[in-house]
């Protein structure tokens, strides 16, 4: 296995605030797990649906949720792993396209929750050609501050699917737990976004 | 003989579905084709039949009604993915082809569809099933006012007798 990434110079932490705090009216799913301690550490609020398990499942939710809500920004956050486990759903995205979604993928070579074993990336999957030759054409590689800088506007604004992969340092942070009552979440963020007679 | 596929269309129609997401099938391909051919339906094609149930929360997250279709070997490609609908109480509906049950040609059909139902009602759905043809528009709807009015997790089982039978020409 590869220790590269245990020196990329990108932090999840300050990625997911960087994300969080670009605009104020993104709708967010985020990915078993790491992703979800990530976004809940940069300020947890209804907007975003944090999933504990489902894996696989976060770009197909955000799909759906896209396609539900076609003049809102839907930002998908998931972790390497997840994204391998439900990688087809790249091509039902590309197939779909919808023009205000788009995926960051948290790329830390690492499977986090299971111990920090080598996920397929920290050798030899490059995620990013994956999602182009499975049709989503805007899909790039950050790999530094500048880069993130550089892509901020295409994330949260630009016309898409658009897909990116963060390189993010193997590091071991703290827990920084949403609630895990699935009710609860699925409720607050119907109010936040429908009004209180959604729930 | 697929006709009852209109009927099932209309149900969705009447209960206000936007999105369907699905897997290519012969026996729901007049239903399938209609949804397409509709401009107020997003037809999804997946990939994998575990990304229409977490199609399905997107779409109600978002306050749309999104239907699945698919054949009963699908169903055991969603059952971890169906935690989702079980812990967030997600409503869920869901139209199954059979395979495995009347005439049926192809041995490796039979593990997924004589045990369909026992797999979905282990994963929390409540399933139900039809066989005669002027009974699908009824329970296609009681289906989906089972999920989006009951906010139930709800599955109907098209029984084989209802789609041709299979042969690749033998």
């Amino acid at each position: 296995m590869s220790d590269r990434a245990e020196s990329f110079p990108l932090h999840r932490r300050d990625v997911a605030k960087t994300l969080l705090n670009a605009r104020d009216d993104t709708l967010i799913v985020t990915g078993l797990g790491s992703t979800n301690w990530d976004f809940t550490a940069a300020g947890d609020c209804p907007r975003i649906f944090p999933l504990w398990g489902a894996m696989g499942g976060a770009v197909p939710m955000g799909l759906g949720l896209a396609l539900a809500q076609p003049s809102k920004r839907v930002l998908v956050c998931t972790g390497d792993g997840e994204m391998l486990m439900g990688i087809g759903s790249l091509a039902t995205v590309a197939v779909q396209a919808p023009k205000n979604l788009a995926i960051c993928v948290f790329d830390n070579e690492r499977y986090g929750e299971t111990g920090m074993q080598a996920t397929h990336t920290a050798s030899v999957a490059d995620l990013a050609l994956t999602a182009q030759g499975l049709g989503i054409k805007n899909a790039q590689v950050i790999a530094d501050e500048d880069a993130l800088t550089a892509n901020l506007d295409a994330i949260v604004n630009a016309e898409g699917p658009v897909f990116r992969v963060i390189k993010v340092r193997a590091e071991a942070l703290d827990f920084i737990l949403p609630s895990k009552d699935g009710v609860h979440l699925k409720n607050r963020f119907r109010a936040e976004l429908l009004g209180p007679g959604a729930v | 003989m697929l006709e009852w596929g209109n009927d099932i269309y209309k149900a969705v129609k009447d209960a206000g579905v936007g999105q369907v997401a699905y897997v290519p099938d012969a026996g729901h391909k007049i239903l399938i084709n209609a949804c397409i051919a509709d401009n107020d339906i997003k037809a999804v094609s997946l990939t994998t039949e575990e990304e229409g149930v977490a199609v399905t929360a997107g779409a109600w997250l978002g306050g749309e009604k999104c239907v699945m279709l698919m054949q009963s070997s699908g169903v055991g490609n969603c059952i971890n993915m169906l935690s989702l609908v079980e812990t967030c109480r997600f409503p869920f509906a869901a139209f199954v082809t059979m395979r495995g049950q009347w005439h049926e040609f192809n041995p490796w059909q039979m593990p997924m569809g004589t045990t369909t139902k026992q797999a979905l009602e282990t994963a929390g759905c409540l399933v139900d099933e039809v066989e005669d043809p002027a009974d699908v528009g009824a329970k296609a709807a009681a289906t989906l006012h089972k999920a989006f009015v009951g906010q139930q997790s709800a599955v109907l089982l098209l029984n084989q007798r209802l789609v041709p039978v299979k042969t690749f020409g033998k």
